[in-house]
């Protein structure tokens, strides 16, 4: 079966040029480089239809450049993107175009991705009216019917985002994704905003539409608990690479990649009784100047003089991917 | 012996859409190495109660009753001069975010030297030894180095070491905390809550930890205090308020965190949503969104209640029985 979404190699480069000022001083011998980051380095993975794979990592691992680039908000330096088999890697055809409709996207803050002078009503109907899914006339009728799908009453399509609670903007966002049908949404902090409850309404109303309208998520979230619950598959990053794919039951219960391990240990537990915290050495490196080999090595405690020579491959067992030579013939 | 002892604590703020009664009635109390999670939603009054306690609180909002006894002094009734002598000396605050807490323009230097001789009268290398030894405490490697730097060189976590490490100069009492890990990633706040645990522990600093997480204080706090719309509705041991909440609020938020062993099964949600603070309802606060609902709830408040001496309760349908209290 052709998987919804195929990520081969995607890259992304972010460059810094040198101005005019800086390469005079190059030539008058001072030290400067032009600056290079590789936010996302070569991440292959697919994504099955009806499947919610989550994707974590800490704060500048690349997993929001990622979601970005598969929701075509940013172009792709490397590598192809394919939905349902269409390469929409850069949308020059039609095809590709309307298989780009099939992905939207919800933001994490509401309220900076809602034109707060629009009414409800025009934010979400205005994107279905321009692509045809509905007329200007029974537009109203249109926005209404997303408003109780996601939960809320038809009332606020006269209201304001700022007339809104949190938790209600954020339907707003939702709503609005819905608006033009897609199939395939990426959720990027979603609900990192909102408050426990109002966090556990959103998630519901996220499993109940994917039930109901038979939709396909990338699940974007820096916490490990939500995208225990929420999600079939986990894709880990680090410093923009892969470092581990797999179930969500194989990755929680067996996590094989040390990052991954390290990652689980340090989630605050309910019910672990009074904890002792521990750490992972050292924090997150500048991905302006990352490690040699394995990104991961300086702060590993497993990590052997071959981690900080050759980056490791991905190898796959029972559906389980790592990169890590722990499980590709050792360290040393 | 108790260090702190908050006693009916009142804060309302006085805007032109009413008075909004922010925290309304909050007790407590906290001895020696004892560390209190005062947990809550957006909006429930958690940081007020801990800026009333440090006496924080801007206009138009104004301690308007209880006492926060805090060695046996009661620092609502302390002058502004007296305040500010125990204030990042007997008593240190930690906010949020150290970005807007730290002088981006002076080096951390200045600003640690700054607050040690504000309380003690010593010599600038002795102020200066002392910030070095601080530094190295909260894990900031080559503190001497470091101390020279300005707040942008540090990176987030590192930033809320050095803003922890303030709070540590002149060794307080007590340390009110508002949420301090909440903008940092799990590895650096596993770090951080090692960290205090540790420094809690050894130095016997009190410690007030607020934060909207209560799988955070699950793993730190020795007991839990739960606030809403302004009022604790439960309070008691960690390990007895967590598995076995008593009030539907408390038992709510439990069933709103996902986690292990429920993957993929409906959370439990609380419907509706926070109140709106200057608008109340009579009785309890928590009756519009309550499934224990009954008339009582919505015509008159519950008061706090103990049910065994460590335990306290503000719900006319508590889950778990009263003993009794001799």
């Amino acid at each position: 079966m052709t998987p919804i979404l195929e990520l081969d190699a995607i890259s992304r480069r972010f460059e810094k040029k040198l101005d005019s000022v800086e390469r005079l001083a190059r030539r008058l011998g001072a030290d400067l480089r032009e600056t290079c980051v590789n936010a996302v380095d070569a991440a292959s993975f697919h994504i099955q239809r009806g499947e919610v794979v989550g994707l974590v990592g800490e704060s500048g691992c690349g997993k929001s450049t990622l979601g970005r680039m598969v929701a075509g908000l940013l172009p792709v330096s490397d590598g192809v993107i394919r939905y349902e088999g269409t390469d929409i890697t850069d949308a020059k055809t039609a095809a590709a175009r309307e298989k780009r409709l099939s992905i939207q996207m919800i933001f994490q803050d509401p309220m900076s991705s809602l034109n707060p002078r629009m009414k409800v009503a025009e934010i979400i109907g205005e994107a279905a009216v321009y692509h045809g899914l509905t007329t200007r006339r029974e537009v109203a009728g249109y926005v209404d019917e997303l408003l109780r799908k996601v939960g809320l009453d038809p009332a606020f399509a006269q209201r304001y985002p700022h007339q809104m609670s949190g938790g209600q903007r954020q339907r707003i966002g939702i709503a609005r994704a819905l608006a033009v049908q897609p199939e395939f949404l990426i959720c990027d902090e979603s609900i990192a905003a909102l408050d426990v409850s109002i966090q556990a309404q959103v998630i519901n109303l996220f499993q109940d539409l994917r039930r109901d309208l038979d939709l396909t998520y990338l699940f974007i979230s820096h916490d490990l608990g939500v995208v225990e619950h929420i999600a079939d598959r986990v894709v880990v990053m680090y410093l923009g690479r892969i470092v581990e794919i797999a179930s969500t039951a194989a990755l929680f219960d067996v996590p094989r990649h040390p990052y991954t391990q390290a990652l689980l240990d340090q989630v605050p537990r309910l019910g672990a009784g009074r904890q002792e915290f521990r750490t992972v050495k050292g924090e997150i490196p500048s991905p302006l100047n990352p490690p040699t080999g394995c990104h991961f090595h300086p702060r590993c405690p497993m990590a052997g003089p071959r981690c900080g020579r050759e980056v490791p491959r991905t190898l796959t067992t029972d559906g389980h991917s790592t990169a890590c030579h722990l499980h590709d013939g050792g360290v040393a | 012996m108790s260090i702190l002892d908050v006693r009916d604590l009142q804060t309302h703020f006085f805007t032109d859409a009413g008075v909004v009664k922010a925290v309304d009635g909050v007790s407590f109390s906290l001895s020696a190495g004892e560390v209190l999670g005062l947990v809550g939603e957006s909006g429930s009054g958690k940081s007020v109660t801990g800026f009333s306690i440090l006496r924080l609180v801007d206009a138009p909002g104004r301690v308007v009753g209880g006492q926060i006894n805090f060695k046996g002094q009661d620092l609502a009734k302390l002058s502004d001069r007296e305040m500010r002598a125990l204030r990042g000396n007997r008593i240190a605050m930690i906010f949020q975010d150290p970005m807007m807490t730290l002088n981006p323009v002076l080096r951390i230097e200045t600003q640690m030297v700054e607050a040690v001789r504000a309380h003690d009268r010593v010599s600038q290398k002795a102020a200066c030894d002392r910030a070095i030894g601080t530094l190295a405490k909260v894990g900031i490697p080559s503190p001497a180095e470091r101390l020279t730097a300005y707040p942008h060189q540090f990176s987030g976590g590192m930033r809320q070491r050095v803003a922890i490490a303030i709070a540590l100069l002149n060794g307080p009492d007590l340390i009110v905390a508002d949420e301090p890990t909440t903008a940092l990633d799990v590895t650096i706040q596993s770090q951080i809550l090692a960290e205090v645990q540790q420094l809690a522990r050894e130095t016997g600093t009190a410690l007030i930890w607020i934060t909207h997480d209560l799988a955070v204080v699950a793993g730190l706090a020795d007991k839990i205090s739960v606030m809403y719309a302004g009022r604790i509705v439960e309070s008691g041991p960690t390990d007895a308020v967590l598995t076995a909440p008593g009030h539907p609020y408390t038992q709510g938020l439990l069933g709103s965190i996902p986690g292990h062993g429920r993957r993929g099964e409906r959370l439990t949600q609380i419907p509706g949503m926070a109140p709106n603070m200057a608008l109340l309802p009579d009785g309890c606060a928590f009756a519009p969104r309550c499934t224990r609902v009954s008339d009582t709830c919505r015509s008159r408040a519950p008061e706090i209640t103990a049910i065994d001496p460590a335990r306290s309760l503000r719900c006319f349908h508590p889950s778990v029985t009263m003993t009794s209290i001799t």
